[in-house]
C-alpha cells in the first residue's frame, strides 16, 4: 500500500511590508521635489505660490520653457555646457587613463606623483580662480568655450587619474605581457588589451567628470560672460529684483537634469562595474 | 628553432640581486626545465629570455643573435602564462589568433593556422567562445594553442600547470610532452613542481638563490646530485640525511654514524675525502629494501631496523625507522612490513647511495 502523502499546502508568500514601506519613502523622498519641480514648470505663475498648493496643474502651460531657453539664453548655455563638459570629459578620460596606465604600469614618479595628482583635489577652487581669471584674460582664454575646457580637463583630472589608477593596479599585468611576446608594440599592448579591459573603469571615470562639469558654476562664473556661459550660471537670472523666476528656474532645472539621466542609464552596466574598482572582473 | 646561449646574466631589482650570475646553453630542441623553491630567480630567467624584463648584466642569445636590446616581439619567442593570461574580451579564435593578427599576416592564413592549431589541441568545438566560459584546463589548451600557432624558435612556459587541479595537471604534463614530441622547437619550461621537472625534461636546470646549483639529465641529477640541496629537492619522499664520519683505511673506506659502520662500495671515488672527514649520508627511500636474501648482496649493508612511523600508499608503504639516531625512510613493498613497532631486517645499497661533505654540503 503506498503511503498517503501529507498534503502540502503551498507556502503562501508573506509581503515584505517593512521592506516596501522603506522603499516607498525613499522613492517619495527622491522624487516629490522633482515632481514639484517638474509641476512648478507647468504652472501658470499666478499658481506658485497659493495655499493649498495646485498639486496638478489645471492648465499646463510652456511659457516658463519658452522664457528660460530663450529670452534668458538657457538654450545657449545648454548648448555651451554640452560643447564644454563633453570636450572637458573626453579630454580628462582620455588623459586620465593614459597618465593612470602610466602611473600603474611603469610607477612614473615613485610613490609621490600619483598622491600629488589626488592632492590637487585638495585645493579649494577659491585659491586658485582669481590667478587663473588674470591670466586666462591676459592670454585671451576668458569667456572662451577652450578656456573653460581646459579648466575642466585640469579639475576633473585628478580622480578620473586615480579612478583609472585603481582599476589598472587591480589588472593582471600578465595579459599585457602575452601581448607583448604576442608581437605588440607597448602602444598596441595598451590599446587593444589594456583599454579594452579597463572599459568600465573608463566610463564609470568619464561618467564622473561630466556630472563634476555638468553641475560645475564656480569657475564658469568668474571665467564667463556672455558668450562661453554655461546652463548653471544661467539660474542667476532668475532670481532678480523684481523677485524670484521659480516656473523658469524650475524649467531649466528640468532641461539640466536630461543630460545626466541619459548619460546614466546608458552607462549603469559600465557604471556598477567601474566603481568597484577593478576588485571584480569578468 | 633555435639554440639560446646565456652568459653571466644578472639581474637586479634595486638592492634585490634576483639572478646572480647565469651561464646556460640550450641545444636547438631541447625539453629545458628551470626548476628550484620559489624566489630562486628562475621565473625572473625566464621572463629576461623573454624581454620582459631588462637584464642589469650579461647576454642572451638566441639563434646566434644577442637579443639583449630586442623588443619581446622582435624575439620570436612565445610564452605561456601561469595564470593563462588570456584576452577575456575576446572569443578562442581570436585569442588565438592575436599574434598572427598583431603581425599583419593576411586574415586567410590566420585562419587556417588558428584551425590547425586548434584541432592539434582538440579545442576546435572551442573557437567561439570566450575564456570566461571555458574550464581551466580549456583555458590551458588555448594558451598552449596561442603559442603554438606562431611557430615561435622557443617556446617559454612560466609555472603553466600549478593552477590546474591534480588529474589535470598529469594529464596536461603529457599532453606538453607529447607536444615537444610533435613539434621538436626548444622549450624552456619554469617549474617548482620535481616531478614535472623530471618527467619532462630533457635537461633540468637546478636553481637556488639566483645562480644554479647543478645543470643536466634529469636521472644524472637524481643519482649524483652535486648538493644536499639537489639531492633534498628532486625526489619525493625526500632523500634521508645521516651525519657521520669518514673511516679510510687504505683503500676501504666506510662512514661511521655513531656506532655503526657502512662500508662504502668498493670502486667508489672519494675525490680528496680526508679520514674522519665530517659527512653526510644521503639514502633515497628507493635505497633501501627489506632483506629477502639470506646474506646481503656485494654493496648493500644489512640492518635490523625496528619501524616507527609507516605510511602506507597502497602499492607502497614508506616506512620510517632510525639508525645511529637519525631518521631514515625506506621504500617497501606494501606486504613486507605491516604495523609500526615490527622488526625488519633493511638491506642499504651503498651503491646509489650519496655521500656530502657535512660543512660545504657538496658532494664527495
Amino acid at each position: 500500500m503506498a503511503a498517503v502523502a501529507p498534503v502540502r499546502r503551498p507556502k503562501r508568500r508573506s509581503i515584505p511590508v517593512g521592506r516596501i514601506m522603506l522603499l516607498g519613502f525613499f522613492l517619495v523622498f527622491v522624487l516629490w521635489p522633482l515632481y514639484w519641480m517638474f509641476n512648478t514648470s507647468i504652472k501658470p505663475s499666478d499658481d506658485y505660490l497659493t495655499v493649498p498648493p495646485v498639486w496638478f496643474p489645471t492648465a499646463p502651460t510652456l511659457v516658463h520653457y519658452e522664457a528660460a531657453l530663450f529670452a534668458y539664453r538657457g538654450l545657449d548655455g545648454l548648448i555651451n555646457s554640452l560643447i564644454i563638459s563633453l570636450s572637458a570629459t573626453v579630454l580628462s578620460a582620455l588623459f586620465g587613463t593614459l597618465m593612470a596606465y602610466s602611473l600603474a604600469r611603469y610607477n612614473t614618479g615613485g610613490q609621490h606623483l600619483s598622491f600629488w595628482v589626488l592632492s590637487q583635489r585638495f585645493l579649494p577652487p577659491i585659491g586658485i580662480v582669481l590667478p587663473v581669471f588674470l591670466i586666462y584674460r591676459g592670454v585671451g582664454l576668458y569667456d572662451t568655450h577652450i578656456g573653460l575646457i581646459i579648466a575642466y580637463t585640469v579639475f576633473t583630472l585628478p580622480v578620473s587619474v586615480w579612478m583609472m589608477f585603481a582599476y589598472f593596479r587591480g589588472m593582471p599585468k600578465s595579459m599585457e605581457e602575452a601581448a607583448l611576446v604576442d608581437g605588440c608594440t607597448r602602444w598596441e599592448a595598451f590599446w587593444r588589451v589594456a583599454v579594452p579591459l579597463a572599459a568600465p573603469g573608463i566610463v564609470a571615470a568619464a561618467v564622473f567628470a561630466f556630472i563634476a562639469c555638468w553641475t560645475e558654476f564656480f569657475f564658469a562664473l568668474i571665467l564667463t560672460s556672455r558668450t562661453a556661459f554655461t546652463l548653471p550660471t544661467v539660474f542667476r537670472a532668475f532670481i532678480g529684483f523684481q523677485g524670484a523666476q521659480y516656473g523658469e528656474a524650475a524649467a531649466l532645472a528640468i532641461v539640466s537634469l536630461v543630460p545626466s539621466i541619459a548619460l546614466g542609464v546608458l552607462a549603469q552596466r559600465h557604471l556598477v562595474r567601474g566603481l568597484t574598482l577593478g576588485a571584480v572582473r569578468g | 628553432m633555435a639554440e639560446v646561449r646565456i652568459t653571466g646574466l644578472h639581474k637586479r631589482y634595486g638592492a634585490f640581486h634576483a639572478v646572480r650570475g647565469i651561464d646556460l646553453d640550450i641545444r636547438d630542441g631541447e625539453f629545458t626545465v628551470l626548476v628550484g623553491p620559489s624566489g630562486c630567480g628562475k621565473s625572473t630567467l625566464l621572463r629576461t629570455i623573454a624581454g620582459l624584463e631588462e637584464s642589469s648584466e650579461g647576454t642572451i642569445e638566441i639563434g646566434g643573435e644577442v637579443v639583449n636590446d630586442f623588443r619581446p616581439r622582435d624575439r620570436d619567442v612565445a610564452m605561456v602564462f601561469q595564470d593563462y593570461a588570456l584576452y577575456p574580451h575576446m572569443n578562442v579564435a581570436k585569442n588565438i589568433g592575436f599574434g598572427l593578427k598583431a603581425r599583419k599576416m593576411p586574415k586567410p592564413e590566420v585562419e587556417a593556422r588558428v584551425a590547425e592549431a586548434a584541432r592539434m589541441l582538440g579545442i576546435t568545438p572551442l573557437l567561439g567562445r570566450f575564456p570566461r566560459q571555458l574550464s581551466g584546463g580549456q583555458r590551458q589548451r588555448v594558451a598552449i594553442g596561442r603559442a603554438i600557432v606562431r611557430n615561435p624558435r622557443i617556446f617559454l612556459f612560466d609555472e603553466p600547470l600549478s593552477n590546474l587541479d591534480a588529474q589535470l595537471r598529469d594529464e596536461m604534463r603529457g599532453e606538453i610532452k607529447r607536444l615537444h614530441q610533435a613539434i621538436a622547437t626548444t622549450m624552456i619550461y619554469v617549474t617548482h613542481d620535481q616531478i614535472e621537472a623530471m618527467t619532462l625534461a630533457d635537461r633540468i636546470v637546478l636553481m637556488r638563490d639566483g645562480v644554479i646549483e647543478q645543470q643536466g639529465a634529469p636521472l644524472d641529477l637524481f643519482e649524483r646530485p652535486a648538493s644536499t640541496f639537489v639531492a633534498g629537492f628532486l625526489g619525493s619522499p625526500r632523500m634521508s640525511f645521516l651525519p657521520g664520519t669518514l673511516a679510510l683505511d687504505g683503500s676501504a673506506a666506510a662512514i661511521r654514524l655513531s656506532d655503526t659502520l657502512l662500508p662504502v662500495a668498493p670502486g667508489r671515488g672519494l675525490n680528496g675525502a680526508t679520514d674522519g672527514q665530517a659527512v653526510l649520508l644521503g639514502l633515497r627511500p628507493e635505497h633501501l629494501t627489506r632483506a629477502q636474501a639470506a646474506t646481503p648482496a656485494q654493496g648493500t649493508f644489512r640492518y635490523d631496523a625496528t619501524i616507527d612511523l609507516l605510511q602506507p600508499t597502497g602499492s607502497r608503504s614508506y616506512a620510517t625507522f632510525r639508525l645511529a639516531g637519525a631518521p631514515v625512510m625506506a621504500e617497501l613493498q606494501a606486504h613486507d612490513v605491516s604495523r609500526p613497532g615490527e622488526r625488519l631486517p633493511i638491506d642499504i645499497n651503498m651503491n646509489r647511495a650519496s655521500i656530502f661533505d657535512a660543512k660545504t654540503e657538496r658532494a664527495i
